[in-house]
């Protein structure tokens, strides 16, 4: 029979201290397969989950289990878990080349193997050109993706990358991102932290925020923000009659604010409830004739979520 | 960048558990010894193995000035034990090039900031600390045999004729036979015994100059306490007996049937400590 913990990675109660530090503190989550985003400020626990996953530390209590196996067995857990981490060093003297491939027959794969494996690792983050050149000489993206190439090289089910996009061209983050897409698409587990919220936004199925070593959010952006009572929601409705539409928004007690746009062609709303509000919005348009030109969410992104829940500047790290 | 998907989907070796283990300590030693023999920390190393060796070539001109005869080899034989191998080559270029070499096998690798590539691998912790072992007896044993053997060559080419002689046909091949034996015994059980520092200490020198003060002042101990040491062992093992000075408490040297069996014990033991220890050891660098 299918044992759901299978296809999940799931903390049950970790806690981690660095001696009194606090690194995550009562984490519960059950991870699903594709792209989960990891997001908060500096010290709030990011990596420190990350590495709980990885065993690379352990937890002080609680469990991390990753599709039902745990990083105390190395031999199986590491078949199915690639990880780019963020530390940005490699072993001295190889290239690009040895530097995947000598890792890949510490997996126990033949000399053959490994070739065919390092080649299409660097032929998919495209360093074919520099595979030869030693990793010392890399530039910072060029460290990055050969990073990232290791960590996909033996083609694990989950992948744990941590800030991947950090030094890479626009060009490549689109086409890491594509990447990651396709790859969640067949199933993986993705699990990504990254500082560029809108990048995240676009990319990921569900977020978790942490602040302070704790899990301020997690799910899918647009359900955390729904539940995020306290900061009405705000939506931009373009249209011809924006005064007729603000006199009938007071119907409802869940519209707290209004406000005609500068051009007199749009109404900001600020609402308790935006269900109630799109079928209001239906009613003006039948009752009244208003010609509707787009209705737009203001504020439900992550941008606006990391703001309202831990409440930077809008820089996540 | 390549989107492609068609690379993800590569099975796991097929291999029993003890000849995947070996192709991992292959895999390791592979990297390893290159790191040993071409990485930057092994200019100290080379420049502990060539000491003894341009020593005794100094040492060899010299002593190819003067006539050589039975009891010229007989002092050179004694003076090469109690001068040249056993204080500085077994005591000190061996004891602090295995330090060298087995104490960065891991910490050198937290330095470095590269540890976590091994930890993220498929392998058990105890098949990389033996992988690492063997990689660190291979850089020592080349280097060091080299050192023992060419010190030996040097100081008999300068006793000439009669030197090579006692070297190629008479006891001197036996005797160097001897000398290598003590320097693999050396390099077995002090790389273990560093190895484990290594794990241990943030800041391995100082247990390590602390046994170097243990080891040097063993001749002083009394009997019992000198069994709780490697170059106990190792001296009772010298082909020339080799006097400790006039303050030397003296015990009876182990026979080789007990201080060989003896050492690799404790060499089990200790890699038995690391493996413990290494299975608990997290990655943090910088925060450890």
């Amino acid at each position: 029979m299918d044992n759901p913990a299978d296809h999940l990675i799931v903390f049950e109660d970790v806690s981690k201290f660095y001696g009194e530090i606090l690194g995550v503190n009562r984490v519960n989550l059950s991870i699903e397969p594709g792209i989960t985003s990891l997001v908060g400020p500096n010290g709030s626990g990011k990596t420190t989950l990350m590495n709980l996953m990885t065993g690379l530390i352990q937890p002080t209590r609680g469990h991390v289990t990753v599709l039902d196996y745990n990083a105390r067995h190395p031999e199986l857990f590491f078949r199915k878990v690639g990880y780019c981490s963020q530390f940005d060093s490699f072993p001295a003297g190889l290239t690009g080349f040895e530097f995947i491939r000598s890792y890949l027959l510490v997996h126990g794969y033949t000399k053959q193997q490994t070739q065919d494996m390092a080649w299409r690792a660097l032929h998919r983050v495209d360093l074919i050109e520099a595979a030869h050149r030693k990793v010392a000489g890399y530039s910072k993206g060029m460290r990055q993706r050969i990073r990232l190439a290791q960590a996909i090289a033996h083609g694990p089910s989950v992948m744990i990358l941590d800030e991947p996009l950090n030094g890479l061209d626009p060009m490549a983050r689109s086409e890491t991102i594509r990447l990651f897409r396709q790859l969640a698409g067949e199933g993986l587990h993705l699990i990504i932290s990254s500082h560029i919220l809108h990048e995240v936004d676009m990319m990921s199925d569900r977020v978790i925020l942490l602040n302070n070593g704790y899990i301020v959010a997690e799910g899918d952006i647009h359900g955390v923000r729904d539940e995020m009572e306290e900061h009405p929601m705000q939506i931009l409705i373009r249209c011809d009659r924006p005064g007729v539409l603000a006199a009938r928004v007071f119907e409802q007690d869940s519209v707290v604010e209004a406000r005609i746009h500068k051009d007199r062609h749009g109404l900001f709303i600020k609402t308790r409830d935006a269900d109630a509000f799109y079928l209001l919005l239906n009613r003006v348009v039948l009752d009244d004739g208003l010609t509707v030109e787009s209705v737009s969410p203001v504020d439900d992104n992550l941008d606006a979520v990391y703001q309202y829940l831990i409440g930077s500047t809008g820089e996540a790290a | 960048m390549s989107t492609s998907t068609e690379a993800l989907n590569f099975e796991a070796p097929r291999l029993g558990r003890r000849a995947l283990w070996f192709r991992q300590i292959a895999a390791i030693l592979r990297l390893e010894v290159r790191k040993n023999f071409i990485g930057k920390r092994a200019i100290l190393l080379y420049l502990l193995a060539a000491f003894p060796i341009l020593l005794m070539a100094a040492v060899s001109v010299q002593l190819g000035t003067r006539a050589s005869s039975p009891n010229n080899i007989s002092e050179a034989n004694i003076m090469f034990a109690g001068i040249l191998y056993e204080p500085v080559i077994l005591r000190t270029i061996i004891f602090f090039g295995c330090a060298w070499t087995f104490m960065n096998l891991f910490r050198g690798e937290v330095v470095d900031r590269s540890l976590h590539y091994y930890f993220l691998a498929p392998v058990r912790r105890e098949v990389l600390v033996f992988g690492k072992y063997f990689s660190g007896i291979v850089a020592t044993l080349v280097l060091f045999t080299m050192t023992t053997a060419g010190s030996l060559m040097f100081l008999y080419v300068g006793l000439g004729s009669s030197g090579m002689d006692y070297l190629t046909n008479g006891p001197g091949k036996g005797q160097a036979m001897t000398y290598l034996g003590i320097t693999w015994l050396a390099c077995v059980g002090y790389g273990a015994a560093f190895l484990v520092i290594g794990l241990f200490f943030r800041n391995p020198m100082i247990p390590a100059l602390i046994a170097y003060g243990w080891e040097f002042i063993n001749f002083l101990l009394p009997p019992v306490l000198k069994k709780i040491s490697v170059i106990h062992y190792l001296h009772s093992l010298a082909p020339v007996p080799v006097s400790e000075g006039p303050f030397a408490m003296v015990a009876e040297p182990t026979p080789a049937y007990l201080s060989i069996p003896g050492l690799l014990i404790f060499t089990a033991a200790v890699l038995t400590l690391a493996s413990y220890r290494i299975r608990k050891m997290q990655i943090t660098y910088g925060g450890e």
